[in-house]
Order: C-alpha cells, then sequence, then structure tokens
C-alpha cells in the first residue's frame, strides 16, 4: 500500500488498546479515515470514545496496535523515535487546549520555534501572512503571560502553521476559552484551510466548534459511526442527539 | 497532621534522596573521622605497649634543651659506669645499655629507604630482647649486621647479601648475618626499619663515642614495682638523669602520637563542617522548591483550618525524618569510611601498623545524629517558615505566586558580607582564629544572600556566551528564570571553589615570595642540602666536606651551617652555628644594625633585629644561653642583623659550640662560584663529594627553591581533595535543583517534544542549564575567594608575604572544571528528560 498523494493523512484499520487482560480497554476499534488535502475536518465524539487516540495515533504521538498510519507520503507506524521527531517538527502541527506556549520565549519565538528547532529559516513572507491573519502584529514581543487565552491559541495557531507542515492537529483548542475568542481561532483555522490549502483536523465536542469544519466524523466506542459534510451546528447537535439515543438504546 | 508529613515525605522520596545525601556525605565525614582517629589512636597506644613490654624502667640523660624531635634528641651519652651504678641499685634484676640511633639503609637503586613516618632506627644486637632470629645469626663482627624483618621485605635483602646504611657517618657497608622478627610473626612492631649492628660499631656509628650508651633498659626483680624502681634509681643516680618507668613511656609516646591524631581529626571536621555548610544550601534549597511546588495543597490544608504553626510543624517534622534516616546511613558509612581509610593506612608500606579492632567512639554516634539533625531542621527553617506564611486564598489562585521583590535579602546580604569581611579583616589582622571563621561563614552566606540579585544580569552574559542554539538560549532562559533557585545552587558551588581559590592564592603568593627572596637575596650559586623524609634525622654531612667544596676549582666562597634548639635567657630560639659568618655576610647581603658581622669568638652570639627586639638584648649586652650538651654559659651580643627575611629567628653562636649540639653535623651549604666559572661545571666536581651519601643533593639555586616550593603544592593538593566533598555535594545540589525543574516542566517539556525537539536538543537544553549554573557558581566562588586570598596575603605581609600571585593557569581550571562538573550534572536530569513519555507530559485530564 502507497500513500494517498490526494490526502494529507490517512488512517487504515487502526486497532489501538490499552492495558491487558481484564483491564484492557480498546480506545480504536478498526478506524479507517482519510483527510483530503487542504480541508477542515471536526472529530466529535462522547467523552472517552477515542477522539485524542485516533489524533495522537495520527501525529505520531502514540502507537498503534495494527493497521497503517499515513501523512502524506510518510508511513507513521514503524518510524522511531528519530523519525518521529522529524515527523512532528516538519509534517505536523499542534494546537491543545491549553499550556501550549513556553513562558520564557516571546510569542515570536515561540511561533518560530518549530524552524528553530529544525536549524531552519523563517519564510518571512509566510510568517508575515499567518502573523496577519491571526492579528498578532503588535504582540510579537510579549511574553506568554502578558497575553489572554484567546491570543495564547492565536499564537498556537500561527506556531502550528508556521512550518506549512502537512496537517494541523488541534484537540479541543477552544476548549478554555470564551465563546468570542473561541470564535477567532477557530475562524483561523478556517480560513487557513480555505486560503493557504492548509489541511487541519480538529478535535471538539462542541456542535457550534464543529460547524466551521468542512466535514465532521463522530467517534463512538472507538469506531467511526457517522459523517456530516459542510455541517451546520444544528446538523451536528441533531446527529449527536440521535447517536446520543442510540448510545442509551444500546445501554438499555 | 504527623501522618500526613510522613505519607509525603515518602511520597516525594526520589526528590529528597539527593538533598539527603548531602548530610550523608557530611556526616559520613564527621563520623569516619571520629572512627578513624580513634582506631589508630588504640593501635598506637597498643603499639606502644608493645614496644616497652619487656621495658620497667629506662634511665636517660636529662635533655637540657626540650627537643621538638624525638629522634634528634640525643641529649647525650651514658658510660658502663652509668649501667653499672643503675644494675647495683636495690631491686634491679637486670640493666642493659642501649645503644639506639638513626641507620638509614638504601635501597637497590641506590635511594635511602623511606617509611611512611616509622622511624628507620640502628641499634645494637642485644641477646635476650623481643627480636626473634628468624634466619642466619647476630651479627658478629664488625661488618656485619642483622636486618629486621620488615626491612628485608622493604630492601629485598636476604642473609649473605651485602647492605649499605647511612649512619653519623656516611655510607658504611655490611654484610646481612641474621634476619629477625618479633613476636606473633611480625615483621616489625609499628613499620620502623631496624638494622642490629655489633655493640662497638653501633656505638661508633650511631652516637659517635666509642663505649657510649644512649640509655639503660631495667628490669625490676618480681614483686618490685615499676614506680617504686624508678624512684630508687631517680635517687641513685641524681637529677641529671631522666627515669621512666615503661608504662610511663609507653603512655607518653602514644599520647604525643594522640594528640597529633587529635589535631588531624580537628582538621578533618573542620572539613566536614565546610561540607556540611555547602549541604544546608542543598537542603534549603530542596525545601524551598517542595514548598513552592506545595503551594497549593498547604493553601488548602490553611484554608480547612490548619494553624500555622502545624505548617511549619509539618515541614520541620519532614527535615527531622531525613536528618535521622540520612544520620543514620551517614553514620554507617563513616564506620566503613574510617575503617576503610585506617587499614589504608596501616598497610601503606606493608602491612606495617598493627590495628587495633575497629570501634565506633560514642563522640562518632552522638555528633552524627546532632550534626545531621541539626543541619537538616536548620536549612529547612525558612522554608517551613515560608510555608506558614502561604495565604488560605492561594489555594484558588491559577498561578503560582510571583516571585517577591529582592530588596529584603539584598540588603541582609549586603549587610552581612560586610560585618563579615570586616571581621574576617579584623581576624587577619590580629592573627586570630575565631574572627576569621565567623567573618568567613558570615560573608559566605552574606554572598549568597546577594547572589540573587548578581545573578541576573551575571547568568544571562554566560548564558550568551553558551547558548547558540534554540535549545541554548532556552536553557538559558530556564536557568535565569528562578533567581533564588539558582543562586542557592550556584552559592552552594561557590564555596568549596571559593576556599580553594583562597587557599591557592595564598600558596602561590608563598611561592611568588620565597621565589623573589631567593631571586634577589641570596647570591649562591649552589645549595648543598639534605632531604630528610619526615622530619626524621638525616642528609647532614661532615664540616670537612665544606673545606673540601672551598677547595674546589671554581668555588669562590661556600659556608655551611648547624642548626638545634638553644635556650636564651630561658626562650627556646633557634641556634645556628655558621662555618664563615663573613662569607654568609656577602652571600645573604646581609647588614648589621650594630656591630660587626664577623666570625664569632668563643663567648659571642650575634642576633637578627627581631629576636634581639624580643629578648630586649642590644649589642654588648649578655645573655646566657644553654645547648643540647653543652652548660650553660653567659655570651656577649657581637652583632645584631639588620632585618632580613632569610635568617629570622635566629641566634648565631661561634663554631666552638657545634659539638655541643644534638647533631655536631652541617645541614645545608651555601656556594658562590667565581665569577666566569660555569656553575654546572662546578656542579659536576662537588657532586662526587657527596657520592657516599645519598641524602645530600647538590642543587642550583632555582631547583633548590622549586624543591622547597614544591612542599606547598601538596598543601594544596591535600586541601583540593578535602574540598573536594564540599564541591560533590555542590553537584549533587545542581543534579538536585536540575531534577525538580525537569519535574515542574514536564508538561513544557512535553510540549518541546510534541513539536518536534529531538532527545538530544532536550539533553543540550538541560546541559546548557546546568553549565550556566555551574560557571556562575564558580565564578562567584573565584571572585570571593580571590578576594579573601589578597586579603590574607595582606595581612601576612610582615609574615614574608612579599609578594601577591594569582595563579591565572590554576583559577582558569578551576573554571574549566566547573563546566565540566555542570555537564556531569546534568546527565542524569537530561537523560530523565529526553526519555519523558510525550503523551504523558502533555495530557491534561
Ligand atoms: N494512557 C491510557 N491508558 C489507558 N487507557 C487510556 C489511555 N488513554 C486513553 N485511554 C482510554 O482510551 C479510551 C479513549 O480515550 P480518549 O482517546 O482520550 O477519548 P476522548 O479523547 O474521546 O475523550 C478511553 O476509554 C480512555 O479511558
Ligand atoms: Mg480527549
Amino acid at each position: 500500500m502507497t500513500g494517498n498523494v490526494e490526502s494529507a493523512a490517512r488512517a487504515v484499520d487502526v486497532w489501538k488498546s490499552y492495558g491487558t487482560g481484564e483491564a484492557a480497554v480498546t480506545a480504536l476499534a478498526g478506524v479507517s479515515v482519510e483527510f483530503d488535502r487542504g480541508r477542515f475536518t471536526a472529530i466529535m465524539g462522547p467523552s472517552g470514545s477515542g477522539k485524542s487516540t485516533l489524533m495522537h495515533c495520527l501525529a505520531g504521538l502514540d502507537t498503534i496496535d495494527s493497521g497503517d498510519v499515513w501523512i502524506g507520503a510518510t508511513k507513521v507506524n514503524g518510524l522511531r523515535d528519530k523519525g518521529l521527531t522529524e515527523l512532528r517538527r516538519s509534517q505536523v502541527g499542534f494546537i491543545f487546549q491549553q499550556f501550549n506556549l513556553l513562558p520564557t520565549l516571546t510569542a515570536e519565538e515561540n511561533i518560530t520555534l518549530p524552524l528553530a528547532i529544525g536549524g531552519q529559516k523563517v519564510d518571512r513572507a509566510w510568517f508575515d501572512a499567518v502573523i496577519d491573519t491571526v492579528g498578532l502584529r503588535d504582540r510579537l514581543t510579549h511574553r506568554p503571560t502578558q497575553l489572554s487565552g484567546g491570543q495564547q491559541q492565536r499564537v498556537a495557531c500561527a506556531r502550528a502553521l508556521v512550518a506549512r507542515p502537512e496537517v494541523v492537529f488541534a484537540d479541543e483548542p477552544t476548549g478554555n476559552l470564551d465563546s468570542r475568542s473561541g470564535a477567532e481561532v477557530l475562524g483561523f483555522l478556517r480560513r487557513s484551510a480555505h486560503e493557504f490549502g492548509q489541511t487541519v483536523v480538529m478535535v471538539t465536542h462542541d456542535p457550534n466548534a464543529a460547524s466551521y469544519a468542512d466535514r465532521v466524523i463522530f467517534l463512538a466506542d472507538g469506531r467511526i459511526v457517522r459523517e456530516l459534510h459542510d455541517p451546520t451546528a444544528a446538523a451536528v447537535l441533531d446527529t449527536m442527539k440521535v447517536l446520543d439515543g442510540d448510545d442509551r438504546l444500546v445501554v438499555a | 497532621m504527623l501522618k500526613a508529613t510522613l505519607k509525603s515525605v515518602l511520597a516525594r522520596k526520589l526528590r529528597l534522596v539527593l538533598s539527603g545525601l548531602a548530610v550523608v556525605l557530611g556526616v559520613m565525614f564527621v563520623s569516619g573521622s571520629f572512627v578513624l582517629t580513634d582506631t589508630l589512636d588504640r593501635s598506637f597506644k597498643d603499639l606502644f605497649a608493645t614496644v616497652y613490654s619487656e621495658v620497667d624502667v629506662e634511665v636517660a640523660v636529662k635533655p637540657k634543651v626540650d627537643q621538638d624531635n624525638p629522634e634528634a634528641a640525643r641529649a647525650g651519652t651514658l658510660t658502663a659506669d652509668d649501667v653499672k651504678a643503675v644494675e647495683s641499685v636495690d631491686g634491679v634484676r637486670t640493666a642493659v645499655g642501649d645503644v639506639i640511633g638513626s641507620a638509614r639503609p638504601i635501597g637497590e637503586n641506590g635511594k635511602v629507604l623511606t617509611t611512611s613516618g616509622a622511624p628507620r632506627v640502628g641499634t645494637a644486637w642485644r641477646d635476650g630482647g623481643q627480636e626473634e632470629m628468624r634466619e642466619g645469626h647476630p651479627p658478629r663482627r664488625d661488618d656485619e649486621v642483622a636486618i629486621s624483618a620488615y626491612l628485608a621485605e622493604t630492601g629485598g635483602f636476604q642473609v649473605g647479601e651485602q647492605v649499605s646504611v647511612l649512619t653519623l657517618e656516611p655510607k658504611r657497608t655490611f654484610t646481612v648475618a641474621g634476619i629477625f622478627g618479633y613476636p606473633g610473626n611480625r615483621a616489625s612492631l609499628g613499620g620502623e626499619l631496624t638494622t642490629a649492628f655489633t655493640e662497638t660499631t653501633a656505638q661508633q656509628l650511631l652516637l659517635g663515642t666509642p663505649g657510649a650508651f644512649s640509655g639503660i633498659t631495667v628490669r625490676a626483680d618480681d614483686g618490685v614495682s615499676q614506680a617504686v624502681l624508678r624512684d630508687r634509681i631517680q635517687a641513685a643516680l641524681g637529677d641529671a638523669y631522666q627515669v621512666k618507668t615503661g608504662e610511663q613511656l609507653a603512655k607518653e609516646q602514644a599520647d604525643e602520637i594522640g594528640e597529633g591524631l587529635a589535631f588531624f581529626n580537628y582538621v578533618l571536621l573542620g572539613f566536614a563542617g565546610i561540607a556540611l555548610f555547602v549541604g544546608i544550601f542543598i537542603i534549603l534549597n530542596t525545601f524551598s522548591i517542595i514548598v513552592a511546588q506545595r503551594t497549593r495543597e498547604l493553601a488548602l490544608l490553611r484554608a480547612m483550618g490548619a494553624s500555622r504553626k502545624q505548617m511549619i510543624g509539618s515541614v520541620v517534622v519532614e527535615a527531622v525524618v531525613i536528618g535521622l534516616i540520612a544520620s543514620v546511613v551517614g553514620l554507617g558509612a563513616g564506620i566503613g569510611v574510617g575503617a576503610l581509610l585506617a587499614n589504608v593506612f596501616s598497610t601503606i608500606g606493608g602491612g606495617s601498623l598493627h590495628l587495633a579492632g575497629i570501634a565506633v567512639p560514642p563522640s562518632a554516634i552522638i555528633s552524627s545524629f546532632a550534626v545531621g539533625i541539626i543541619v537538616t531542621v536548620l536549612a529547612a527553617l525558612l522554608p517551613a517558615l515560608r510555608a506558614s506564611r502561604i495565604a488560605p486564598v492561594a489555594a484558588l489562585r491559577e498561578a503560582a505566586t510571583p516571585d517577591r521583590p529582592l530588596t529584603r535579602l539584598t540588603v541582609a546580604g549586603g549587610a552581612l558580607s560586610l560585618v563579615g569581611g570586616g571581621m574576617l579583616g579584623f581576624g587577619f589582622a590580629g592573627g586570630s582564629l575565631w574572627p576569621i571563621l565567623s567573618g568567613l561563614l558570615l560573608s559566605f552566606i552574606g554572598v549568597a544572600l546577594l547572589t540573587p540579585l548578581i545573578s541576573r544580569p551575571v547568568v544571562s552574559l554566560i548564558g550568551k556566551l553558551l547558548a547558540w542554539s534554540m535549545p541554548g538560549t532556552l536553557g538559558r532562559r530556564n536557568s535565569a528564570r528562578n533567581p533564588r533557585r539558582t543562586a542557592i545552587t550556584a552559592a552552594a558551588l561557590m564555596v568549596g571553589i571559593a576556599l580553594i581559590t583562597g587557599v591557592s592564592v595564598v600558596l602561590t603568593s608563598a611561592t611568588t615570595s620565597i621565589t623573589k627572596v631567593a631571586d634577589t637575596q641570596i647570591k649562591a650559586d649552589l645549595i648543598i642540602s639534605g632531604e630528610s623524609t619526615n622530619g626524621q634525622a638525616g642528609g647532614t654531612f661532615g664540616p670537612d666536606r665544606v673545606e673540601k667544596v672551598l677547595a674546589t676549582p671554581g668555588v669562590e666562597s661556600a659556608f655551611g651551617w648547624y642548626n638545634d634548639g638553644v635556650l636564651i635567657d630561658g626562650q627556646r630560639k633557634f641556634g645556628t652555628v655558621v662555618t664563615d659568618v663573613p662569607a654568609m655576610e656577602r652571600i645573604f647581603g646581609l647588614t648589621s644594625t650594630s656591630g660587626t658581622i664577623s666570625d664569632l669568638e668563643d663567648g659571642e652570639i650575634g642576633l637578627d633585629e627581631a629576636t634581639a627586639t624580643a629578648l630586649n638584648l642590644r649589642q654588648g649586652g649578655t645573655a646566657t644561653v644553654q645547648t643540647t650538651k653543652g652548660e650553660q654559659r653567659a655570651y656577649t651580643v657581637a652583632f645584631v642583623l639588620a632585618k632580613t627575611t632569610l635568617v629570622a629567628d635566629s641566634v648565631f653562636l661561634p663554631r666552638s659550640t657545634a659539638d655541643e649540639f644534638a647533631l655536631a653535623q652541617v645541614n645545608t651549604a651555601f656556594v658562590k662560584t667565581d665569577p666566569g666559572a660555569n656553575v654546572a661545571d662546578v656542579r659536576k666536581s662537588i657532586e662526587p663529594l657527596f657520592a657516599d651519601n645519598p641524602e645530600v643533593s647538590v642543587q642550583d639555586l632555582s631547583s633548590f627553591v622549586r624543591q622547597q616550593t614544591a612542599q606547598l603544592d601538596t598543601v594544596l593538593l591535600m586541601i583540593q581533595i578535602l574540598l573536594a566533598l564540599a564541591i560533590l555535594i555542590a553537584v549533587l545540589g545542581v543534579i538536585n535543583t536540575l531534577a525538580l525543574s525537569v519535574i515542574e516542566r514536564t508538561r513544557e517539556l512535553g510540549l518541546l517534544r510534541a513539536i518536534g525537539m529531538r532527545r538530544a536538543q532536550v539533553m543540550r537544553m538541560i546541559t546548557v542549564e546546568s553549565v550556566v549554573i555551574s560557571v556562575f557558581g564558580a565564578l562567584l566562588g573565584l571572585v570571593v575567594g580571590t578576594a579573601l586570598g589578597v586579603a590574607a596575603v595582606q595581612a601576612l605581609k610582615d609574615q614574608g608575604f612579599t609578594d601577591l600571585g594569582i595563579p591565572w593557569m590554576q583559577l582558569g581550571s578551576y573554571l574549566l572544571i566547573a563546566a565540566g562538573v555542570g555537564v556531569v550534572a546534568a546527565i542524569l536530569p537530561a537523560i530523565r528528560a529526553a526519555r519523558l513519555n510525550v503523551l504523558q507530559a502533555i495530557s491534561y485530564e
């Protein structure tokens, strides 16, 4: 099997479980999914459904039990630490829910950190474009403690984009933000997909956040159970309710 | 509350291990010193009890001048009549004349055999002594000797072989007739090298007088106690004789060594104190970090109603627990180290000292627990107070409380440094120890308090020099992140390095001063001198050799001198007889303040200015002088020398008094060559004159000076070794700080790894942080130590420290070593950081 040039990231029949014996938990049960280049995808599902696990496995942060994971033309499973590190530095961008920034660095240094670590030069034009899009021009010399939560997340977004990675993964990027700041961040993620052709994969449990995406994937018990394209918040909410009902049905 | 505290100790046991280790090492040093000196002390008591086991009473000539060196104390000799007189005393079973002196055998390589402190003894063979003939027979002819098994072992001698021996006379060669040992299959009693001659040979070679005895060994009749017999013999012989019981002698000699050991113990404890002082910094730092990390937990306790006292209590109890555990471990380790060192000591030179069993003296146990617990609690007190000041609302706050301003610390540090510096100055000026020590302590604490303020600019400067890549920059910023933590860690390193630096500066200044004095004031081209190992006799030569040197072509002038202690107006001074005073005047460039410098006639003495002032004497005045062997006589002061560093504290005596010295031999001669003569050639012509005496060497001035100053290097090395433990503890502190920082920054490290930082880069980041802290500490130490050294040298100006010498190379190497130490200290924390599980680090559920 070869990497598909059309998809930025791909999972093929991925299985992943934690622990052994009685205590074993199957976090991913045969997930196959493709993320098209330049698209903004949201992954939704109840807590414990395997959203973060899927993201970590796709990004080379966690190992899988079986199946295959591709980032662009690179097969992720089978890479050793050095290769994974290299992959994360150049092919993947991360936005976490919180603690995204190093307190000792300024906003600008934080943004260019992946390049500095790799000893690469900053592409000034691209950097300027990203900065202007996130609107951080006048905050570049500030330390994280001098920035609001929303500004910090925008710095994190800029950092994720600055190395022009194959995919940007965002795990609940707006989980800790008020709705206005959250909207700014989501708007930026959407623009980076549409204007810059950046592939973005975002984990969220907020239907409103998911409505910014081009496509929503629903996970439950480690399986993909539903998919929506060009969703509205209402459509997402409806799907959630339906799945919730299924769940209750299953439990009952 | 207690239960909660114990639980928290256990929960953080790994973090506390390193700080506990600092206490363990300090306590180990303390208890090890006690165990070592106690064991050696008992071993020497046993040794001398054995040595004098077959002596009930010993008779000798009473010394007229108290001698520092027992081996040189040939106060005088006894005759066969004296032996008879003792024999006739009621209660004496046997009285045997002893002939004991110094005999230094020469090994196969032509060098004189040395011991590690035990004497090299020559004696007349006596049947019926403790000696047990193992092989061959006792010396029967004047060219035969019997040697101890230990000497045979050391020199590789066998029966029938030749052995050359140095005594009062130059090299003489003998045939080994026999080899003897001691009861219990011992090769020696305490590592001494013994050569036994026939009586007549011994008297000639060891005492220089035919028919003479150095002492009389007496055995008592049954039922007569040692003390009773002593008193009877003393009464029969009169006051000119010194009569002592065997028990008394054994005790005196053991006590003398015991005093040396006690001093040695104080020195070791001093270094242990330094190590513990450094340990305090480490523990203080650990507790501070832990309290800071537990702020929310502690605030929660406060919010739930825990009192301030309880907060202090919880931290102090934790300290007591750690102190207790560290004391137990340290005591155990100390016993091991003490036993090990005692064994090393006893086996230096091949199983020479018979070790008494290792025991743990109460002083070791008491001091271990006292020191371990007090030090730990003391160090935890400040963090405990800080814990008690945490406001309950801190439990609700998101971020940790910001760093408090450094103003108060800085003011306190400045004040302490000033007071400490003042006390140091006072101490140096008065030459008294306690103000110096407390001044040092206060200065160190003062500077340590100032370090957070200094650290900001200095650390960022050091960091800029070291950090050129992104990981480096991060490491540098991390080290500047918490000025207090960095400062205390660096200050701990400062203490050891400052002391080493101070000592280096003082010793280098001594070397510089000595070299300069030699270069500018001594006009001798060659110096003939003996090496006397461990201050034992040896390395002297007859005055006839000086005459022969003088007759050597190319020699312009030469003089030699004899030395011995004398009493002048009842005070002990250094008596010197010079073979040619005008030659000394020229070669040393001496001038007089009164009188003319010339050879002294009988009844005349010369003094240097300081001695004359101290004795309240002037040219033309009279003083009574007592030499070792002569009668007390009145002398007139013929000249007083102007102040010079070359001869201080000296009384110059006429040549005739040389025979009254314990040893009528020259120990140093100074030679000036003809202008235009080749010094090396002259040296080659002089050397054969001393071919029969391998203890004596002919050196040019600069190598002589180098040989003298080389001893200072040994002193420096010893101090460096002893201070190494303080530095090791400081390194533990660096490791501790880094390890705690790595734990604190888990999430940051995870983030860095997640966005693509390589493991090697993570390690480099931690290493740079470590090196920055270490180099900062070393710089502080170098600055403070140099200041201390310069102050000490200033204060010692009158003691001959004329020149200041800064050992730049050494200081540079200390800095490099500190950087190396930083790299080493970073290894474990760096590996830990690099191994971090990225997923765990970044998960926040
Ligand atoms: N490190 C882990 N060890 C054991 N179980 C884990 C671990 N990480 C996740 N799990 C389990 O895997 C399942 C999926 O978790 P996760 O992917 O975090 O879900 P989500 O992000 O959707 O809330 C859950 O049942 C969770 O308990
Ligand atoms: Mg999750």
